[in-house]
């Protein structure tokens, strides 16, 4: 039987990068291939080339054994290419059905299309309500109306970029049982992802790319994430430093009794947030995204100023009435997870970001005139201590790439030493390397006494670096444990809202 | 008040609406599609004047009714080319627009001052408006009627096709659009050009139907009220249609109360006269107060498109 997809000797060039470097690999049908390697590997440049978004410079697409010219996506589809992207490109004022309507070559009576889309949903579990308006969707659903989309066109290759970035752990393995059923029927599957343990659980074939050359492919069942990791980034991964006998201090930062209110539509409002965070701890708050994440990381860094003046305190001293800039004073500093327009002004240089946020921590305002001088010297610090790749101090924010941009973000709120840091995902699309680096900087500053929040979606990371965990949902904190108490499974099913499984003592009668 | 005062408001609100709500209707298509274009009020002019100069010298309102289109989509395209293509600033390419057609109407209008033309006569025979009824059923032009039809296919295009669909994904995500394979500029140029041809054919509707020679200004901001109607509508046909008859009625006022008849006049006309430009305000005000509510507004309105990769 030919290849499903065959590449031989792909090759593109961009200005000053070779994108991808005379790439060779096979997709058999059926078959479940891991494509994996760091940001900037060529993981992305190699898919869009597949799916006809852009055209190698060099080397050939096979096709069911023919040789095949992908144009555009509209060919690619015509073949029987699937993608599902990691940023869907849904319409959120629309109803499912007529997102899933815009996306179909062929013109479909509406009444024939909605049975097609219901039969879809009945055989894969996709279950929707093709009448609902996304906005009102998790995340989770939308990507179902992105697979039932892709599905509908009866693929015979479907590529999925990241897909569970932003889903529970319960919702990563109905989307595998999908997918498995899919590859059963002859489907094959090109899965991109970061997240090893995965690649391991789902994929019959991985194929490792650095720096836009394919380094190896291998089945991914006979190694192990490590040795996997190890190969992505092409040397030995640094494991996170504990330094030893290390002590918590007194509570730092002490949220009693915290609340928003609702402001916007889709805006899920924090109600009754309390915690404590010791000097020398990293508190993990995980939770599936629109969980009331934005709305606790803005009450604590006094976006959302608070009508109580106890319900945030730093070392005893009340913070709940203050605004940012008042906080940042104080020692409690914040980022933000929208890195472009929310943590950094995209048309600024880095220099000014940084006056933005570290001119009174730092002193580089003296009488209202900027000290542009200490904004530069500090700047270059941060490029050189979190390897951010930028000309220098001068580079606009938004010339920056995500992850670039990310440790630039991270590298300045650090280095402000904060006596509170309060960060939501902190690798957020950085690669491996890049998310070790921040992961040791956050736990040497933990080390250094400050008392750090940590909001993340990937649990994983949340593991790796908290002592005490706690997960949010539906704008309610759970208790907080112990990191080493509490198993994956519990998480969880905290994450998906079922509260009574885990600490049934503390539950109160109703 | 007797019947046959009661119909005559009645045709003159009818006569007063009807621009407004042919140019906003045009207007609402253009902001589904993502663009806002506040040179209404310069299309209408441009409109007007063609509408005018071509029944002065044909005689024929049906031909000035389509001249006045085909000036209004030139005019457009002038907006369509520096916005879309581009990439300019849309608000003010659109209020240079209204200044241009505001100066250009009045120098092609200049030779013209002071000579009147015949206004358009109704669609229907005069023998089915004898009748009081009649004469509110069938006693209009044919203006009056394309307006009605408009909104109801303006609504079946939006919502039951799937271009419109296509244009409404346009003005809601331009990106995702673009990335599914649609022409986001293509698209949004036939919305501006349909938008153009909407405000010239109400701008022609002034010297046809209102006041029957060509007067500087001559639209007097009812181009303003076009827009700030399709916002009081929140993007939706059918309120644009009551709104239009609403604003209509206040203006309708003001020439009773200006012609000092009955209850009206212990309000200065002044007054009604600032009336609609008040309520503009005041519905502007009310739906930016209540912003989270879902005002409905597309997403992508007013932004420039340009493509990401």
């Amino acid at each position: 039987m030919p290849y499903r997809l065959e590449l031989t000797g792909i090759t593109k060039r961009f200005p000053g990068v070779l994108a991808n470097d005379n790439v060779s690999f096979a997709v058999k049908p059926g078959e479940i291939h891991a494509l994996l390697g760091e940001n900037g590997a060529g993981k992305s440049t190699l898919v869009k080339m597949i799916y006809g978004i852009m055209q190698p410079d060099a080397g050939e697409i096979r096709w069911d054994g023919q040789v095949v010219n992908i144009a555009n996506p509209k060919d690619a589809r015509r073949l029987g290419v699937g993608m599902v992207f990691q940023h869907f490109s849904l319409f959120e004022a629309l109803t499912v059905f007529e997102n899933i309507a815009l996306g179909m070559d062929a013109k479909i009576p509406p009444r024939e299309l909605e049975a097609r889309i219901r039969a879809v949903m009945t055989k894969y579990g996709l279950l929707l309500d093709p009448h609902r308006t996304v906005a009102t969707l998790s995340v989770g659903e939308r990507q179902r109306i992105e697979i039932v989309r892709a599905l509908l066109l009866d693929p015979k290759l479907l590529i999925m970029d990241e897909p569970t970035s932003v889903l529970t752990p319960q919702e990563v393995e109905a989307l595998f049982v999908v997918l498995r059923l899919l590859a059963q029927q002859g489907c094959s599957i090109l899965y991109i992802s970061h997240k090893l343990h995965e690649i391991k659980a789902l994929c019959d074939t991985a194929t490792i790319l650095r720096a836009g050359k394919l380094v190896d492919t291998c089945d991914p069942r006979e190694e192990t994430s490590r040795s996997m990791a190890e190969k992505m980034i092409g040397a030995g991964l640094r494991d996170i430093v504990r330094s030893e006998g290390r002590t918590m201090g007194l509570p730092k930062l002490v949220v009693s009794r915290l609340s928003t209110h609702k402001t916007g539509h889709f805006d899920v409002p924090v109600n009754d947030v309390s915690f404590s965070v010791r000097a020398g701890e990293i508190f993990g708050i995980a939770g599936v995204a629109g969980n009331g994440q934005n709305a606790l990381l803005d009450a604590l860094s006094g976006e959302i100023v608070s009508d109580d003046k106890d319900a945030v305190t730093l070392d005893g001293n009340p913070l709940g009435l203050l605004g940012t800039t008042k906080r940042r004073k104080r020692g409690l500093c914040a980022v933000p997870e929208e890195r472009n327009g929310h943590a950094a002004v995209g048309d600024f240089t880095l220099s000014d970001n940084s006056v933005l946020t570290a001119r009174d921590r730092l002193g580089m305002v003296i009488m209202g005139l900027l000290n542009s001088g200490a904004a530069k010297t500090y700047t270059g610090r941060v490029i050189a201590d979190f390897a951010v790749k930028a000309l220098g101090p001068a580079s606009t924010a938004g010339s920056l790439s995500g992850g670039n941009l990310q440790k630039f973000i991270m590298g300045r709120e650090i280095l402000q030493k904060p006596s509170v840091l309060v960060v939501s995902q902190p690798t957020w699309g950085v690669d491996a390397g890049a998310a070790a680096a921040i992961h040791q900087a956050l736990v040497d500053l933990a080390a250094a006494g400050s008392a750090i929040v940590v909001i993340s979606q990937d649990l994983d990371e949340l593991l790796a670096l908290s002592d005490t965990l706690a997960v949010i949902n539906m704008g309610q904190l759970s208790a907080s444990r112990a990191v080493g108490d509490v198993s994956v499974e519990e998480i969880g099913l905290l994450m998906g809202g079922v509260h009574q499984s885990v600490e049934a003592s503390d539950a109160v009668p109703a | 008040m007797d019947l046959t005062l009661a119909i005559a408001i009645l045709v003159t609100v009818v006569g007063a609406s009807t621009p407004i709500l042919i140019a906003a209707l045009g207007e609402l298509v253009v902001e589904r599609s993502g663009v806002l274009n506040l040179g209404v009020e310069g299309m209408m002019l441009i409109g007007a004047i063609a509408g005018f100069v071509v029944q002065f010298h044909t005689g024929n309102p049906y031909l000035a009714l389509l001249a006045g289109a085909a000036a209004g989509v030139m005019a457009s395209l002038i907006f369509g080319f520096l916005t879309l293509s581009l990439s300019a600033n849309q608000t003010a390419t659109g209020l240079a627009l209204t200044i241009f057609g505001t100066g250009f109407s009045a120098l092609a209008g200049s030779s013209y001052s002071a000579r009147p033309v015949t206004l358009m006569q109704p669609l229907f025979p005069v023998e089915l408006a004898t009748h009081p009824i009649g004469k509110v059923l069938f006693g209009y032009a044919f203006p009056i009627y394309f307006s009605f039809i408009m909104v109801v296919a303006i609504w079946y295009f939006l919502h039951k096709t799937r271009a419109g669909l296509i244009l409404r994904a346009v003005g809601e995500n331009d990106q995702s659009a673009h990335s599914i394979g649609y022409s986001v500029t293509g698209v949004r140029y036939l919305a501006v050009m349909f938008g153009g041809a909407m405000a010239g054919i109400a701008g022609a509707c002034f010297p046809l139907l209102l006041t029957p020679q060509w007067a500087e200004r001559m639209t007097a901001g009812r181009g303003w009220i076009a827009v700030a109607l399709v916002v009081f509508a929140s993007w939706k046909p059918f309120r644009l249609l009551a709104g239009a008859y609403l604003f209509g009625l206040v203006m309708t006022m003001e020439l009773y109360a200006k012609a000092g008849g009955g209850p009206l006049s212990v309000i200065p006309s002044e007054v009604w006269a600032a009336m609609p430009y008040l309520a503009t305000i005041a519905v502007l005000v009310l739906i930016s107060i209540r912003r989270d509510a879902s005002t409905n507004a597309p997403a992508c309105l007013g932004k420039p498109f340009l493509p990401a990769n």
